[in-house]
């Protein structure tokens, strides 16, 4: 059996499928890293997107009932070169595309992934298809088109919780009121890690009900879709700003940065992968990061009151930011990593530090 | 941090097996880097086939010993603001480490940077490693360290069998290996401790069957750390890295267990306290619970990150030098990209594959077996977009006579149906073999399952099933004959991204190779270029480092300049080394001069020449006729190149010209006449230059009737060779006889080539250059060893050092002639040999040739650029060149062999070449110079002592000249039976001794002893074997100089003479030598 994959702009490859066998529409996106397919596949932050991994042999290790970072898959494809059949590691369980056959996930395999790339690299992020229909490509890449765009969707209310969940020891020294927009599992874990308890709030909590528990510290998650977009989250951080320490990862960030008079705006095909290198500024040392969004906050946007606090050196973008005055900070990549490198786990000690001196 | 003015960068000296050609990459990748940045560079290295050596590369340049002593001369004279000691691989690290231990570095006010004392010890004395491992959260093997058998003893309880011996700061693993029982261990740590310079074992828990894996990580003074490169052994814990094929990135290992290795890697570094620099750092991971181990680190590049670098396109060695003078990663851009900077961590969009090469057929008595003394004299790496496809590219690299994953002796549909074939291949399985990975094939042909494999081998499952996949393709190509799928575009393209060659498709097919390629050409599946860019595409680049595989898109752009294609030399092997690496980098620097835009097809990994930086375009691929033909359909080059990489290019030459190449300098014809003995005979004979009676037989009586004829004793060569013996002299009818039967399986397609010996005669070496018009004598060298040792196993002399004027002259006219005779155009090396007045020619090579860089450092011709330009067309009187200065001092070339790495192995040369490296000492009497020459290559002249010396008849006449000479010179004579009989007769004061078989004391309890210094040892014949073999294994194993024939001991005693007469060895660069 024979799929399609076509782009938007009329690209055409043909691959042999994997996973489910339902057609699917969405951003075709690349994630350079080599390692942590499992990670990727359960982000809820690839919402809307089809993943394309640019490393050519997936599926190695299997797949795990440990290493998810959140129960379900929510991207809507997945794209390799190379699915392994036979994976090989202590902790398999079962293999990739058995994994994405139970939930209903399309992938596909064969494709020239690196031409695909090299694609999205010059024409910008695009809408595509996955497909196992016989029209003709004309007829398909006309529905492509025809499809979603990222700019402008809101899919954070898509992946949140439907009601507020309580984790960790109860008896935690800092109480997290956590938002979830699409939250990677790992997130909470390392709160809880560092003697957190969270409660866990749907995305379009409001701030009054989320201030009513007196929480010490609120974390914003990553997510998917245009911040712009989240207009009822923007708000409600708005109303929060100086009333409690805030801390924003990803999508978070980028709410955070609306929420303090900034602008974010659609990055010409996104940074997704673990080896893109941050500089802190406060410490001029370099991290290695795990990155994955679409959108960047617009540096111009930002008043005098929010300081730029880190900067991908790969591009120059915005990394992270601090408000000058209020106890607010926010990074664009991922501290949790989960997959990728650990460098950047010092952001969850800082949020502590946060709290701690508010408290 | 200052930059420092100026910095001393020491080589890692002669190749030897663990220390590799990757040490001139990563050393000339400093050099280079260094002086970009103004830094005056003086170097340090005894190997002069090396590019970092050329005089170019540095502001001094110093071939001499790498000793403590002669380095202090150099810091003295040159006053280096800093020492990089981080380029040289162990060797030097070690005398680097000595020369700050010393307190030498402090007085004279030279910085070590790039790693300190302290994380130099920490990261080697296995101690203290233990104790910065722990401090990390890491557990390394248990085992500790022993300085005494009875210490062994003890620690063998609690430590249990198997064990690993490895003995202290040494390089390649010598005295590594596994002991089972008590008899294999003390046997094991007493070679150990022998083989340590401190006389320290470490023993240690073998966790063989662990999966293996390398980090290459590095670090700068701000303490930004970047993992360059994740390495993954196919072949589990207990062969040595260098011995195992391995797999770049790591592909079994989740993100959790990958970022725990990452995290540990960079405590690690941090906790050992490599300022700046790159670092290699092993561990060892248990396949049934993930529990990780740390082997062992490496605080400076290393083979494995000379392969990282090629892996990845990140320059570990270039950034180290840059780090080392202060610059941060953040700092350095990345040369690949050009925009983004080196402060990243390399993702890899294809699938990278190391495969070793060996050398086993020059050394038919060592153990073939693989652990943890490495044995592999080079390597190949191959890149592909699958692991089958990488692997079968890789394993056709390595010019072991396979296309692929291939057997001719086991056809993939081979019918086991009694099993003999599956008890045979178990068997083999159980025992870690060099060609396992054909064994691995064998194991699928027959069926065997991945579970059955694992267990026999411990390789992972992910590993085998890729191997299970290629030779499941390989039946269905099988079965593809006579039945039409050859003619399916789909069929084609599915074999082909799986790696496999034409030859091998048409060979299973019953089709040519040139059918199958025009086949497969009409049916449009022909490779697409991929670059290698360090971030899966995410970025642009404007490098063209390129491999090819069969996929969709094609990223190369030919342009239409003048473009020419030069041929690399393929994997190092004994007698096709770094030498041919550094005509073929030079001929590149020549073209690019000329205006041309030059491309490099090469595999190997460690050198120069598969540097991105060196090329205009570098083909990452094999060097076969399908390969090569690929590019050269691709890039329509104006030519292509092929006499600067030895034998590999050069087997090439007529296919590729037949497939309409243009080949630039001398014609495939014209090579073909050298090579074939019949016609180069004839062109001999019409010019009237003598040369060895000679003749070719096709039965074992011929042979002995051609013997006959030509006259005794003959030196015998099969052009079809069995168990790797490759030639022979003969005395008699009967060893004759004994040899055929032995060695060569004779027949009308494998005639027996026998040459008239010429024992006693002299050697030499020229190399030349022939434009159409005017022949340049670039050098002529002597040899030291008379003929019948080859001639890349002797020493060599520049210029000769005992030759006549009409000799001279002969070998300079004959060689003339013979250049115009085959009308080269470019490089020609003719060896000859000179006896009674008389000079023969023993061979003819119109290309490159191993004596090329030797020359080229010791006259200051670069021979090799001149001929590449000769090559395109530009003349020598267009390029300038005249005749060469006369020189006005004396280099001395002498060959490093293995013998330490293959114990048993005879230390006596012969006509089949086995060493692995070669060193130089230039100095303005030849004395001196032999002396530099041979410290270089391991032993300082002794100045007083015990000589022993043990000849045989041939040699006893001339033996009483050169014991009298040690004798005049204070020596104690040591001698046996006739030996001491003859110096006695002669009035000589010698020390009678006993043989082995004789009595006690013997010769090697005096060895033992320490009461001889200097071994004079010529081959004895047969029936003094267990002698011979009972001393050179203890010259070896305490480290004594063993001078196996009298010309060479003559050598020795000018040298002796030099220094006991107040010659000093005083350090002077190239740069003087050749003002």
């Amino acid at each position: 059996m024979n799929a399609r994959l076509i782009l938007e702009d009329g690209m055409v490859y043909h691959g042999k499928p994997f996973g489910a066998d339902n057609d699917v529409f969405g951003e075709i996106v690349f994630n350079t890293s080599m390692t942590g397919y499992q990670e990727i596949i359960t982000d809820p932050s690839y919402a809307g997107q089809v993943v394309m991994m640019t490393y050519p042999h997936i599926g190695n290790y299997g797949i795990n009932s440990i290493d998810m970072e959140s129960e379900i898959p929510s991207l809507n494809g997945f794209i390799v070169k190379e699915l392994c059949e036979f994976p090989s590691n202590y902790r398999s369980e079962q293999s990739l595309d058995e994994f994405l056959k139970s939930h209903g996930i399309t992938g596909l395999q064969g494709i020239d992934t690196r031409a695909v790339t090299r694609r999205i690299r010059e024409v910008g992020a695009m809408r595509c298809m996955i497909t196992f229909s016989d029209l003709p490509d004309e007829d398909l890449v006309e529905k492509v088109n025809a499809s979603a765009q990222m700019e402008g969707s809101e899919l954070a209310s898509s992946v949140s919780l439907k009601s507020v969940k309580s984790v960790g020891e109860a008896n935690a020294k800092y109480k997290v009121a956590l938002i979830h927009y699409g939250m990677k599992g790992n997130i909470a874990r390392e709160l809880v890690k560092r003697d957190c308890s969270l409660l866990i709030y749907p995305a379009d909590v409001t701030a009054s009900e989320l201030l009513d528990k007196q929480p010490d510290g609120v974390m914003l998650s990553n997510g998917p879709g245009d911040p712009a977009a989240v207009k009822y989250a923007i708000d409600t951080i708005k109303q929060m700003l100086g009333k409690v320490p805030i801390f924003g990862i990803c999508l978070g960030h980028q709410l955070l940065a609306h929420a303090m008079g900034g602008e974010t705006f659609k990055l010409k095909f996104g940074h997704r992968g673990a080896n893109h290198p941050v500089l802190d500024k406060s410490t001029g040392k370099v991290e290695i990061t795990t990155q994955n969004h679409g959108f960047s906050v617009l540096p111009e946007s930002l008043s005098d009151d929010v300081e730029i606090t880190h900067v991908n050196l790969n591009d120059g973008t915005v990394e992270g930011l601090r408000h000058k005055n209020l106890p607010v900070f926010s990074i664009q990549y991922h501290p949790e990593a989960a997959p990728g490198p650990h460098d950047s786990r010092y952001h969850f000690d800082r949020f502590i530090d946060l709290m701690e001196n508010r408290a | 941090m200052n930059k420092p003015e100026s910095v001393l960068i020491i080589g890692s000296g002669p190749i030897v097996i663990g220390q590799g050609a990757e040490f001139d990459y990563s050393g000339t990748q400093a050099c280079k880097v260094l002086r970009q940045e103004g830094i005056r560079v003086i170097l340090v290295n005894s190997n002069p086939a090396t590019i970092m050596t050329d005089p170019e590369l540095a502001d001094a340049t110093y071939i001499e010993p790498i000793t403590a002593s002669i380095l202090e001369q150099v810091i003295i004279k040159e006053k280096p603001t800093a020492l990089l000691p981080t380029m040289g691989g162990q060797t030097g690290l070690n005398v680097a480490v000595e020369l700050a231990e010393s307190g030498f570095l402090k007085t004279h006010g030279v910085q070590l940077i790039g790693a300190q004392v302290e994380a130099i010890k920490k990261a080697e004395d296995r101690d203290l490693f233990k104790k910065a491992a722990a401090a990390v959260g890491l557990t390394v093997p248990v085992g500790d360290i022993a300085t005494t058998w009875s210490d062994a003893e003890k620690l063998i309880g609690k430590i249990g069998f198997p064990a690993i011996i490895r003995s202290a700061f040494t390089l390649g693993g010598v005295g590594g290996s596994t002991a089972y029982n008590m008899e294999e261990y003390k046997n094991y740590v007493e070679r150990g401790l022998t083989a340590s310079p401190i006389s320290e074992v470490m023993i240690e828990q073998s966790i063989i069957g662990w999966k293996e894996y390398e980090l290459e990580v590095m670090r700068d003074r701000a303490d930004n750390v970047v993992i360059v490169c994740s390495i993954e052994n196919f072949d589990p814990m207990g062969v040595h890295t260098g011995d195992s094929i391995t797999v770049a990135p790591q592909q079994t290992l989740s993100d959790v267990e990958y970022q725990e290795m990452r995290d540990k890697s960079i405590a690690l570094i941090r906790e050992i306290g490599v300022e700046t620099g790159g670092s290699n750092i092993q561990f060892a991971v248990h396949p049934g619970t993930g529990e990780m181990m740390v082997i062992e680190m490496n605080p400076r590049v290393s083979r494995s990150s000379a392969l990282a670098s090629k892996a990845t396109g990140f320059p570990i060695a270039k950034i180290a030098a840059q780090l080392a003078i202060g610059y941060t990663l953040d700092q350095i851009t990345n040369d690949i990209t050009g925009e983004t900077p080196a402060s990243f961590e390399p993702t890899l969009d294809y699938v990278v594959v190391k495969v070793p090469r060996w050398d086993f057929e020059k050394f038919p008595k060592a153990d073939k077996t693989l652990g943890v003394q490495m044995k592999a004299v080079g390597e190949v790496m191959s890149f592909g977009r699958n692991f089958r496809e990488a692997l079968q590219k890789a394993l056709r690299s390595l010019e072991i006579g396979r296309s692929g994953l291939e057997e001719p002796s086991i056809h993939p549909l081979f019918d086991d149906s009694d099993g003999r074939m599956r008890k045979k291949i178990k068997k083999n399985l159980t025992m870690v073999r060099s060609q396992k990975i054909f064994d691995l094939r064998a194991a699928f042909i027959v069926d065997m399952t991945v579970d059955e494999v694992y267990d026999l081998t411990k390789i992972d499952p992910w590993f085998l099933n890729q191997v299970r996949m290629i030779v499941e393709v390989e039946k269905s190509i099988a079965e593809a004959k006579g039945n039409g799928k050859l003619e399916s575009e789909d069929f084609v393209r599915q074999i082909k991204e799986q790696g496999f060659s034409d030859s091998h498709i048409a060979s299973l097919n019953g089709i040519s190779e040139q059918d199958f390629r025009e086949l497969r050409k009409k049916m449009g599946v022909i490779p697409v270029y991929k670059t290698v860019d360090t971030c899966a595409a995410e970025f642009r680049s404007n490098t063209p480092y390129m491999y090819s595989t069969y996929e969709e898109e094609d990223e190369l752009e030919p342009s239409d300049k003048k473009k020419v294609i030069i041929l690399g030399s393929g994997p190092n092997r004994i007698g096709q080394g770094v030498e041919f690496d550094y005509c073929c980098v030079h001929a590149v620097m020549a073209l690019r001069e000329e205006g041309f835009e030059v491309s490099m097809i090469n595999c190997n990994p460690e050198t120069v020449s598969t540097d991105y930086d060196t090329t205009d375009k570098l083909f990452f691929e094999p060097l076969t006729f399908e390969d090569v033909m690929n590019v050269v359909d691709a890039e329509k080059p104006d030519g292509v190149i092929i006499q600067f990489g030895g034998q590999t290019p050069l087997k090439l030459a007529k296919s590729l010209k037949d497939a309409g190449c243009v080949i630039y300098g001398t014609s495939p014809e014209n090579i073909d006449l050298a090579e074939d003995r019949e016609k180069f005979g004839k062109i001999l004979n019409d010019l009237n230059i003598k040369h060895p009676a000679y003749g070719v037989a096709y039965s074992v009586e011929e042979s002995v009737e051609v013997a006959k004829k030509i006259g005794f004793p003959a030196l015998v060569r099969p052009s079809y060779v069995l168990g790797g013996r490759g030639m022979e002299i003969a005395y008699d009818k009967e060893s004759i006889r004994e040899f055929m039967k032995r060695a060569a399986e004779v027949s009308p397609e494998h005639p027996v080539f026998i040459d008239n010996f010429l024992e006693g005669a002299t050697e030499f070496d020229v190399d030349a250059i022939y434009d159409g018009e005017t022949v340049l004598i670039g050098a002529v060298m002597q040899h030291i060893e008379e003929a019948g040792i080859h001639s890349g196993d002797s020493a060599c002399v520049l210029p000769p050092y005992q030759v006549s004027g009409t000799e001279l002259k002969l070998l300079r006219e004959n060689t003339e002639k013979i250049a115009k005779a085959l009308n080269v155009r470019g490089l020609l090396n003719v060896q000859f040999a000179a006896k009674d007045g008389e000079v023969y020619v023993i061979e003819a090579n119109p290309r490159g040739s191993r004596t090329v860089p030797f020359v080229s450092k010791a006259t200051g011709v670069p021979l090799a650029k001149i001929a590449a330009k000769v090559a395109v067309g530009i003349t020598l009187k267009e390029q300038g060149i005249g005749e060469p200065k006369e020189l006005k001092h004396i280099s001395i070339k002498e060959p490093v062999f293995p013998f330490t790495k293959f114990p048993g192995i005879s230390v006596y040369g012969g006509p089949e070449m086995r060493s692995t490296g070669e060193v130089m000492g230039i100095s303005h009497s030849f004395g001196v110079a032999f002396a530099k020459s041979f410290w270089a290559k391991g032993h300082k002249l002794p100045e007083s002592g015990g000589v022993f010396l043990s000849v045989n008849d041939n040699d006893k006449r001339k033996v009483v000249e050169i014991a009298r000479d040690f004798a005049e010179m204070g020596f104690e004579l040591i001698a046996t039976g006739g030996t001491c009989s003859v110096l006695k007769e002669n009035g000589l004061n010698v020390k009678p001794v006993f043989k082995v078989a004789e009595d006690r004391p013997n010769v090697v309890d005096l060895i033992v002893n320490g009461e001889i210094n200097l071994i004079v040892n010529t081959p004895l014949g047969r029936s003094s074997r267990f002698d011979e073999r009972a001393i050179g294994d203890a010259a070896i194993k305490y480290q004594l100089p063993c001078i196996t024939t009298l010309s060479g001991a003559a050598a020795a005693v000018r040298g002796i003479r030099a220094l006991k007469s107040g010659g000093v060895m005083n350090v002077k660069s190239l740069q003087e030598y050749h003002k």
